[in-house]
């Protein structure tokens, strides 16, 4: 095709027009569009014509037993894991399957993982400075200077995740609980556009639980979460819509109420505990 | 730590950087007072075997920030530290030797003694070069850098990290030690360059040269200073914390590991060449057992005894030691090493932060007494 027959077709949008970190279209709705994904390891089948969507500002929370495929599908949409067959678009312009790691991450991707990993000897702030987008090649960071807004985006985020009083202490201090609200704001400071969320109460007390089930609804609207979880009274106190995954693929999908009363899921895994 | 000053003024306002450029800069004047003008029959006429002696004292502290910079900020043990220290001394010890011209005992206008006496005919082509004194210089930061580059470079981006790192560095200062022992590499085997004569024209043996190189030695070490004090106020400064203290989630947050660990370790490698440099005129020789993998060690023991990542805790551990060694060898010799020893053992015990964690608590605790600070800390 001739330049001019490229510049003529109208229906499309050209690669030379749109930078790879365009922003990512949300007008149809879902932030996130996964589509009778398949995995298999060695034969093991990890994800089973697996269908989601996650819509632009939702917290979603995951649920389901051990081996439902719930890491792998993180691993999928961060890009760490191929999928054998389906299609994985991030907003309709971005899809996922042609994207390496680091690039899905810059896209507007964060993941969180379940074991806090913070650097205990910098102060929360400096951490929080650390995440920070920006230009991270060696000269621009030995030049960097702290600007004004950057200094008020970290704060900002510093009283989203309620660390406020302990800007200037070294992240080491910090409780279990409050080293888990540092890696969310640490996530936050990458200005993602979905936040994936692994386990995020484990090992939290009551109080705690409550402050990070505060934080993550605060968060929806702005950002999309999505949640994944064991701990069902956690989830009950923050889920809007909940999925159930089983054996690779959506069981059940609605409201906490409506998902904790489908008789499939009583018997594959809330009947488990009961 | 946060400030939003330009990087290379950053250093300035750290408290502790102006009260060591304080210290540092009087006791250089207070020696040159001393030496220049207090009688030499008086009590506080400071000689001039003693301004090398201090002179050589600050090569060490030099040597001793460039290890900290590399072990307590990035985390990278460096048991090698020495092979760039030689590296720029022997830099600096080739132009002096060029520097004899037909001096020497053979009296041959080109070739340095060794090479006459091994009935060499002409220079070897790495020598050319060194009788000018602005390529040796260079050479001196290039060197130990370009071995750094290289070195790093294979090593880190294997990702070759901890006790691993640590041999490997060992095992690359004591080849070059084996390398640099025979004759055939030009370097004058194992009783090294010696026997100089002057720098940039004027006389090494001359009390004047020797005050002027330790003043030298001053500035370099108030220069390779505030260089260390600027990388860990940076930003960058702050990335090789993280590196040194969770170097997978660092790679996490978008930065290249291996390369903050090179630049920083070339870095640390140049500032350990000038100090090898500034230290061959004043000690008057040059040979391979400055590489011996002991060395290497007792200059982490230098920054382990003064306090890991503070930077004057390396030139205080530095200076402190080598003066306990310079009393403890003149007064009984065999017992330097166990004193030695015992010395780390004790800090290792009593001060795992060194000397520099002593100092810290003490002013934590005038910080504790005084009211508004206290308050502050609890707000």
């Amino acid at each position: 095709m001739s330049m001019f027959e490229q510049l003529a077709n109208r229906d499309r949008v050209f690669e030379f027009l749109a930078p790879a970190a365009s922003p990512v279209d949300v007008r149809h709705g879902p932030i996130l569009y996964l589509e009778d994904v398949n995995v298999s390891f060695d034969g093991f089948k990890a994800i089973n014509n697996l269908n989601l969507t996650i819509d632009d500002g939702e917290l979603r929370c995951i649920i389901g037993p051990n081996g439902a495929g719930k890491t792998t599908m993180m691993d999928i949409i961060t890009g760490k894991t191929r999928p054998d067959t389906g299609s994985v678009w991030f907003g309709s312009r971005h899809n996922l399957l042609t994207m390496n790691e680091p690039d899905i991450a810059s896209l507007g991707i964060g993941r969180k993982f379940q074991k806090p990993t913070v650097f205990e000897a910098l102060t929360v702030f400096e951490n929080l400075e650390l995440a920070m987008a920006a230009d991270k090649r060696i000269f621009p960071t030995l030049t960097a200077i702290m600007k004004p807004e950057y200094r008020d985006r970290i704060d900002e985020v510093l009283d989203m995740i309620k660390l406020k009083t302990l800007r200037d202490k070294p992240a080491g201090i910090l409780s279990h609980g409050q080293k888990q609200w540092l890696e969310i704001g640490m996530l936050l400071m990458q200005k993602p556009r979905l936040l994936l969320v692994d386990e995020p109460v484990a090992g939290m007390t009551e109080q705690e639980m409550e402050r990070t089930a505060e934080l993550l609804t605060s968060l929806a609207g702005k950002q999309s979460v999505v949640v994944v979880e064991h701990d069902m009274g956690f989830v009950r106190s923050i889920a809007r819509q909940v999925t159930v995954l089983h054996q690779g693929s959506v069981l059940a999908e609605g409201t906490m109420d409506q998902v904790s009363n489908d008789p499939e899921v009583i018997k594959v895994y809330l009947g488990e505990e009961a | 730590m946060t400030s939003s000053q330009n990087w290379l003024f950053r250093p300035f306002q750290e408290r502790s950087t102006q009260i060591f450029l304080g210290v540092l800069i009087t006791a250089l004047i207070v020696v040159t007072f001393l030496h220049l003008f207090m009688p030499q029959d008086s009590a506080l006429h400071v000689s001039a075997y003693t301004v090398t002696l201090l002179g050589k004292y600050l090569c060490y502290a030099l040597l001793a920030v460039a290890v900290d910079l590399v072990w307590g900020y990035l985390g990278i043990l460096s048991l090698g530290h020495g092979a760039f220290f030689a590296l720029g001394g022997y830099a600096m010890g080739m132009y002096l030797m060029r520097q004899i011209g037909d001096r020497g005992t053979y009296g041959d206008p080109i070739l340095p003694d060794f090479m006459v006496f091994l009935n060499w005919q002409e220079l070897p082509w790495y020598w050319l070069g060194f009788d000018m004194a602005w390529f040796a210089f260079i050479m001196v930061l290039l060197a130990p850098g370009l071995l750094a580059l290289v070195f790093g470079f294979l090593a880190f981006r294997s990702r070759v990290t901890g006790v691993y790192l640590s041999i490997i560095t060992q095992a690359l200062t004591f080849a070059l030690m084996l390398a640099f022992f025979r004759n055939e590499m030009g370097f004058g085997g194992n009783n090294g360059l010696t026997d100089f004569r002057d720098i940039l024209g004027f006389n090494l043996r001359s009390d004047a040269t020797r005050l002027g190189l330790f003043i030298a030695t001053g500035i370099a070490l108030a220069l390779g200073y505030i260089i260390c004090r600027a990388i860990v106020t940076s930003k960058l400064g702050r990335v090789s914390v993280a590196c040194r203290d969770a170097e997978a989630r660092t790679r996490f947050l978008g930065y290249r590991v291996e390369r903050v660990q090179l630049f920083v370790f070339v870095i640390s490698a140049m500032l350990a060449g000038v100090a090898g440099a500034l230290y061959v005129p004043q000690v008057g020789i040059i040979n391979p057992s400055e590489f011996s993998p002991l060395f290497s060690i007792e200059i982490v023991v230098w920054v382990a005894l003064g306090g890991r990542a503070t930077l004057y805790g390396a030139v205080i551990g530095a200076i402190l030691v080598n003066y306990a060694k310079t009393v403890f060898t003149g007064v009984m010799p065999d017992a330097w090493l166990f004193a030695l020893g015992a010395l780390f053992v004790l800090v290792t015990v009593f001060l795992p932060k060194g000397i520099a964690g002593l100092l810290q608590k003490r002013k934590k605790a005038e910080n504790d007494d005084d009211p508004a600070t206290a308050q502050e800390a609890t707000a």
